[in-house]
């Protein structure tokens, strides 16, 4: 038995796998369950992976359950439902023991270790139904007798969420449904301990994935323009903004290129309207030189990046964090930008609303880094407060009597800015180095004096936003520093440092760039080793930390296409 | 605001184009049809891309942007996009319309946004010192000796899906003058090539032939400009004269009229479709 299975932490939550091939109604299935679990008052975190492929190959679909905020995706299986072998034969070493695999019958499977074995004859029943692809909902008939899940909110559900596909479609869905619910109540002994938690009567909870979430915090923030091409994993934030945007006053455009996108953006943000776009790696790396532009400029942009695995194609649907090279970094010349990036999908809410203050506060491009698995994960948050949202717009230019100076020198860097449409406003906004009228110069101290009024913006930036978050003891030995997504795993494996009382800290930074280096060495000063976690092969927050703090991190980073789990922290020895 | 002398959309910036430069004459004939057409300068936003005739936003008095070369088109859709009451006009050179830029222009032009393209066409890149061009054609000084045919930009533009397709020259400005006052007043996406030749580095664009610099007015009282077919077999005539004049114009639904253009400027007023959509993700 792998050794992080002996640890389990916490019994109240319950990690569900349905794992099969594509085609076979995985996804949803997964996702009724998901829905009908979180009406329940439950939290949920459930993530979905599949082969490139539009149909066929592996497909698996997560649902973490517990009455407790979930943190990660988890590393242990308390519940397999396998539809063909191989969706067993790929899970068979993650299972914890006692967890409950339901199969069809109809597979060569042999049953070993710790597992509880179902087998139910998914193939018989579906076959007698007339449909063969019903043995998805067989198996959740089957799931909710053993776990004791209410048959009547799962009807429901099925009904909403099949409900465009017709009303034969619902009622065949249904009836396997209550197939597999009467053959686990006539000729199932449960003989396992899992049980659907209690509710945590978290009734004002929305249900959404991280990439929605994104269009969702675009809209709360005022977006008004989003120009997008389509690009895995970042398309469905388009494909959200396109059913909603427009019918709010906003407009959604599809383009041909990922440079037209960000050139849209940035035209659209000159006459006034907040914008933002989204891409992944192989689109930030085009958009470079209109990044650069609007930093120049001094134009308000959001650029979003969901990050997938490896350079150029790379792995176009999995998760890995190393774009923030190219997203701090990226582009020729000294250009001012800011990143922040989103570890779970309330902060894709957040950030992104945050990600547009910063942008019309400072006059600066803004890129929020997302990863394909937060893309996809459907997480329940609490249901935004509007009347609290904060948006911050850009400073206006006030008529006056002397002539407008669209780049006049001011103490924070920060120029008064027009609107076109505005009489006595006009300016060039342009590329070239300039005065503060906007001609162009290329004096020495001309272009010192810019480049400078340009960063001079980026120094308020940590200061201005909430302190970074810091868990675990004032004191401790080990601090760990992480961004993104790998967040969540770093604050499981602290609940188990702090079970074995082991004195960890951690920081959880949201501002990468500029560097919130106060933050950071005020960390530092509190551990004796400061450990930075994230998905990729350089090390590229570290290295980040090396090139501008005194910190010299250890680096604990892996770089699978998979996200880092808890156990692959906490299960490290040396540290 | 309503000018009423064309010396009034000029900045105080004195031009920095070479002497005997095309564009300088371009610059005057936008300068008086934007006088004629009585366009507010506040309300127009002039976008270019970059290289020599690119400067041209910085003598012209009103909102403006100089991007990256290649770039101009998609910026000006974008600030069209966001306040569709702006006039707009895109303006730069052959290199950022037809070389870095051409897969905009494909795109773009066909979806028939409310824009128009001054495209100022001299054959070469300038800035560099005068290497060829799409339009420069075969045995253009410094071209490679690769047999290649120059790019026809007029055939281009019509092919696209431009609604107003006219070539101009700035040795014909009265004429120039009154094709921007029409691609103006135009709706829909119109586009004009302008002949500029280069005079100190002696480049122009193939489509002017040195030994027959005289260009010949289009008569449209003959030319079926709404026919498409007539349009391109004019434009792609091979007789070793230049053709000036609207080749073709056809009245279609712009982008816009696609599109909601209902823009709301501020962000507040959108709280109830808000908590609706909210709604619609409740598990």
């Amino acid at each position: 038995m792998p050794p992080f299975l002996q640890t389990v932490p916490d019994r109240a939550d319950l990690l569900i796998r349905i794992a099969g091939e594509g085609g076979q109604g995985i996804m949803t299935v997964g996702e009724i369950l998901s829905r009908a679990v979180a009406r329940s008052g439950l939290h949920v975190l459930a993530d979905s992976t599949f082969a490139s492929d539009i149909k066929g190959g592996d497909a698996l679909f997560q649902l973490r359950v517990s009455p407790h905020p979930i943190l990660s995706q988890g590393d242990r299986v308390d519940i397999l439902v396998a539809l063909n072998e191989n969706g067993y034969r790929s899970n068979e070493t993650g299972l914890a023991p006692g967890c409950m695999v339901i199969y069809d019958d109809g597979m060569a499977l042999k049953e070993s270790g710790e597992a509880i074995f179902y087998p139910v004859p998914m193939g018989r029943i579906s076959g007698e139904l007339g449909s063969p692809v019903s043995k998805n909902m067989i198996a959740l008939g089957v799931l909710a007798r053993l776990l004791s899940i209410s048959a009547d909110p799962l009807r429901q559900v099925i009904g909403q969420s099949l409900a465009a596909k017709g009303a034969s479609v619902v009622q065949m869905n249904v009836k396997a449904f209550d197939e597999g619910l009467a053959y686990g109540q006539d000729h199932v002994v449960k003989r396992d301990p899992h049980l659907l938690p209690v509710g945590a009567g978290e009734n004002n909870q929305l249900l959404l994935s991280g990439n929605e979430a994104i269009g969702l915090g675009a809209m709360m923030a005022g977006c008004r323009v989003y120009p997008y091409c389509p690009i895995t994993p970042a398309t469905t934030i388009g494909d959200w903004l396109s059913d909603h945007l427009p019918g709010a006053g906003g407009q959604v455009i599809m383009t041909d290129d990922a440079i037209e996108s960000a050139a849209l953006a940035i035209g659209a943000s000159y006459a006034g309207a907040k914008a933002m776009t989204g891409t992944s790696g192989p689109g930030l790396d085009v958009m470079q030189e209109l990044i650069g532009f609007a930093g120049m400029a001094e134009l308000p942009v959001v650029i979003v990046d969901v990050q997938r695995g490896g350079p150029s194609q790379g792995l176009a649907t999995k998760h890995e964090q190393s774009d923030l090279f190219s997203a701090a970094l990226g582009g020729h010349g000294d250009s001012p930008r800011i990143v922040v990036a989103a570890a779970d999908v309330n902060d894709c809410v957040g950030l992104t609303i945050e990600a547009f203050n910063l942008a019309e506060r400072y006059q600066v491009p803004v890129i929020v880094l997302s990863d394909a698995s937060l893309s996809r994960r459907r997480q329940t948050i609490p249901r935004p407060d509007l009347a609290h949202v904060r948006r911050v717009g850009r400073t206006p230019h006030e008529p006056s009597e002397s002539s407008y100076l669209r780049y006049r020198l001011t103490a924070d860097g920060i120029s008064p800015m027009s609107v076109p449409g505005q009489p006595g406003g006009e300016y060039i906004a342009t590329g070239v180095e300039h005065t503060e009228s906007g001609s162009p110069t290329d004096l020495p101290r001309d272009h010192e004096t810019m480049t400078k009024k340009r960063y001079k913006k980026l120094s308020a930036v940590e200061e201005g936003l909430p302190p970074v978050e810091r868990e675990g003891a004032a004191r401790a030995e080990i601090g760990f520093i992480s961004w993104g997504t790998t967040q969540g795993a770093v604050r499981e494996a602290m609940q188990r440092f702090r079970q074995i009382g082991l004195p960890a800290a951690a920081l959880y930074p949201k501002l990468l760039w500029p560097l919130p280096v106060k933050a950071l060495e005020t960390f530092a000063a509190s551990v004796n080793k400061v450990i930075v976690v994230e998905a990729n092969k350089q090390g590229q927050l570290a290295m980040l930390i090396r090139a501008q703090t005194k910190i010299r991190p250890g680096l604990i980073h892996l770089y699978t296409g998979v996200p880092i789990s808890p156990w692959e922290i906490f299960g490290r020895e040396d540290f | 605001m309503i000018i009423n002398e064309p010396a009034a959309y000029r900045t105080e910036r004195p031009v920095t184009w070479c002497p005997g430069c095309g564009d300088v004459r371009v610059l005057e004939a936008l300068c008086h049809a934007l006088t004629r057409s009585g366009v507010d300068p506040a309300g127009t936003v002039l976008v270019t891309g970059s290289g020599c005739s690119s400067m041209i936003g910085f003598f012209v008095n009103s909102y403006a942007i100089h991007g990256p070369y290649g770039r101009a088109l998609p910026i000006a859709l974008g600030v069209k996009l966001a306040n569709p009451s702006l006039t707009v006009i895109v303006a730069g050179g052959d290199g950022d319309a037809y070389a870095a830029g051409a897969g905009h222009l494909i795109h773009l032009a066909r979806k028939n946004p409310d824009l128009t393209y001054l495209i100022m066409d001299n054959g070469c890149y300038g800035l560099t010192k005068g290497q060829p061009s799409p339009t420069a054609g075969n045995g253009a000084a410094g071209a490679t000796a690769v047999d290649h045919e120059a790019l026809n930009p007029v055939a281009l533009l019509i092919a696209t899906g431009a609604t107003f397709v006219a070539q101009g020259s700035s040795d014909d400005s009265e004429l120039l003058t009154r094709l921007m006052q029409e691609a103006l007043h135009h709706r829909g996406f119109s586009a004009i090539n302008i002949i500029s030749p280069c005079a100190v580095l002696g480049r122009q664009p193939s489509t002017r032939p040195p030994d027959a610099p005289e260009s010949v007015r289009i008569d449209p009282a003959t030319h079926p400009s709404h026919d498409r077919m007539a349009a391109l077999q004019l434009a792609t005539v091979r007789d070793g004269r230049t053709r000036v004049g609207v080749f073709y114009r056809e009245e279609r639904n712009t982008l816009h009229s696609g599109l909601d253009v209902t823009l709301k400027r501020d962000g507040y007023d959108d709280l109830i479709s808000l908590e609706r959509i909210m709604n619609g993700m409740k598990p």
